[in-house]
């Protein structure tokens, strides 16, 4: 027999953005430690379902911690208390029996609540957005081999690449900064040349859109870089600095 | 040069540069004192030549504005990121391991600087530069009058009361915790961080804000300790 655990959980209820939303408590007994914290809110769904209550709606999509959908902070940490690993990846067996859980949406002013524990994170794409496009020759298919890149360097550029913008880093952050997302988006390509030639409008736009948005400015705290599921570096947040202001001086 | 005022990293360079600036005169500032703990003569020549000379008004007129400038742009961003943050704050919120205390209370500990800045003044460069400014060659201090420009007697006589002392050790504390992030902060800020050399600030920062701290805090305790010791070389005893 699996072994189980019972928990009560503490979940941020909220009808819509303009609603005011609250805590309701729920409990649930018999929980596998092998099920996933999804697969755990599914189980609860389902018994709001039978019982005619409205269920909880949280955001997911690929449940394997690729995609970046899910979010969920619990118990006081963006993606759970388990380690570089995203919601949908962490288990049960992370919990107590007995355990008090509670489950909050992202808190951010550039991530409003739609419902429940889902938030807005277009910010994201409309950042990504003003980033813009990368220049490639087109035609014949190129070698792969044609340009040679360092391997510390594209190392570095594909644990860049590795950010899911799922956006923990924005929910850890007490000045509700996206330095680390964008960090990660903008070294992905500064450090590869293909990447160069449009680094310096790159890094403008983008900063330039996430100021637009009301994120706020990187006091360097690190709680980004510890929460991220993807520990994504904040010598990243150095290296963005360090391409907008050669992009800035250099006008 | 517009958006280093609008944008958000233009902002943080003006944090980072004027932070700078002070570092490098907390530098300055902690070797002079060290000169008094070997020679109030020596001390006192070098008081002589800043005085209420040109340079030394001047120097000071943009230490403050540097003062003033990331006080005001501490106070801007700060009040920016509450608003970046939001209303609503997470019912369970821990600090993550490897998350400096300091780093999340800067504009705090700020604070606490400045008030102990216009402690420091009024101590001080209000009974020194001040009263030459105004063309005073007298200032009493305690139950004498010394010249302005004898800073060793100033040293002395402030640094023998105990509840200075305690004071003025709660601000190296304060400075210390502000410098601890602030001095990596600010290397990151310019960019000049990576994956190896952020580690590097991080080490490199916290020795030299221990060493400038201990230098303030040693002629600090020195004083009082001479002033306990022997209370006949503080001009209030005379
Ligand atoms: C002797 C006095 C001071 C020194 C040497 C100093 C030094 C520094 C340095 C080097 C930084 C890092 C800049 C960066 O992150 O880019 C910094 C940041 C900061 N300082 Fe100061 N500072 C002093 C006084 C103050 C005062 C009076 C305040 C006002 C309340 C203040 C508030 C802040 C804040 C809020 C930050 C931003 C934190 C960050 O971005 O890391 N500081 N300071
Ligand atoms: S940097 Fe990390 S925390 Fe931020 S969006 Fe990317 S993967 Fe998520
Ligand atoms: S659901 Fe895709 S990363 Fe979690």
């Amino acid at each position: 027999m699996d072994k189980t655990i019972n928990i009560k959980l503490k979940i941020w209820r909220q009808k819509g953005p303009k609603y005011q939303g609250a805590f309701k408590d729920y409990s649930l007994d018999g929980v596998s430690v092998d099920t996933s914290f999804l697969e755990m809110l599914d189980i609860l769904n389902e018994t709001l379902i039978n019982k005619g209550e409205e269920p909880v709606v949280f955001d997911h999509d690929c449940r394997e911690g690729i995609c970046g959908m899910c979010s969920l902070y619990v118990n006081g940490h963006p993606h759970g208390p388990d380690e570089d690993v995203t919601t949908c990846q962490l288990h049960m067996r992370k919990f107590k029996d007995g355990e008090t859980i509670t489950v909050e949406p992202w808190r951010s002013a550039g991530f409003p609540v739609i419902r429940d524990l889902m938030v807005d994170r277009r910010a994201f794409d409309k950042i990504i957005q003003a980033g813009g496009y990368v220049s490639v020759n087109t035609g014949g298919v190129p070698d792969a081999n044609a340009i040679a890149i360092p391997k510390p360097i594209a190392d570095e550029a594909m644990d860049a690449a590795s950010c899911i913008g799922c956006g923990a880093c924005v929910a850890a952050c007490k000045n509700g900064s996206a330095m680390l997302f964008l960090s990660a988006k903008v070294s992905q390509l500064a450090l590869l040349p293909q990447g160069k030639v449009e680094a310096a409008t790159r890094a403008k736009n983008m900063v330039a859109k996430m100021d637009e948005l009301g994120f706020g400015a990187c006091t360097n705290t690190g709680a980004c870089e510890v929460e991220c599921p993807k520990s994504i570096s904040i010598s990243n947040i150095a290296r963005l600095n360090r391409e907008f202001l050669k992009a800035k001086f250099n006008d | 040069m517009s958006w280093l005022l609008n944008s958000s990293i233009g902002r943080k360079l003006i944090m980072s540069v004027s932070g700078f600036f002070l570092v490098f005169f907390l530098i300055f500032h902690a070797t002079m004192n060290m000169v008094a703990v070997f020679s109030e003569d020596a001390y006192n020549t070098i008081c002589g030549l800043l005085g209420a000379n040109w340079y030394a008004v001047a120097g000071t007129a943009v230490l403050g504005g540097f003062v003033a400038i990331h006080f005001i742009y501490a106070l801007l961003l700060t009040l920016q990121n509450r608003k970046a943050r939001g209303n609503a704050n997470y019912a369970v919120s821990v600090r993550p391991s490897g998350v400096e205390w300091a780093s999340q209370n800067m504009f705090v500990l700020g604070i606490i600087i400045v008030g102990f800045m216009l402690l420091h003044f009024s101590q001080f460069w209000y009974k020194m530069m001040f009263t030459e400014l105004m063309g005073h060659h007298e200032v009493a201090l305690g139950t004498s009058t010394v010249s302005p420009k004898d800073g060793a007697e100033f040293v002395k006589f402030y640094f023998s009361h105990l509840w200075v002392v305690v004071a003025y050790l709660i601000w190296y504390v304060a400075l210390w915790f502000h410098l601890s992030h602030g001095i990596w902060s600010a290397f990151q800020t310019i960019g000049t961080s990576g994956k190896i050399w952020l580690s590097r600030w991080k080490v490199i920062g916290n020795i030299f804000a221990t060493v400038v701290m201990l230098a303030f805090a040693f002629v600090t305790i020195y004083f009082y300790a001479r002033s306990v010791i022997d209370p006949s070389t503080v001009a209030m005893y005379y």
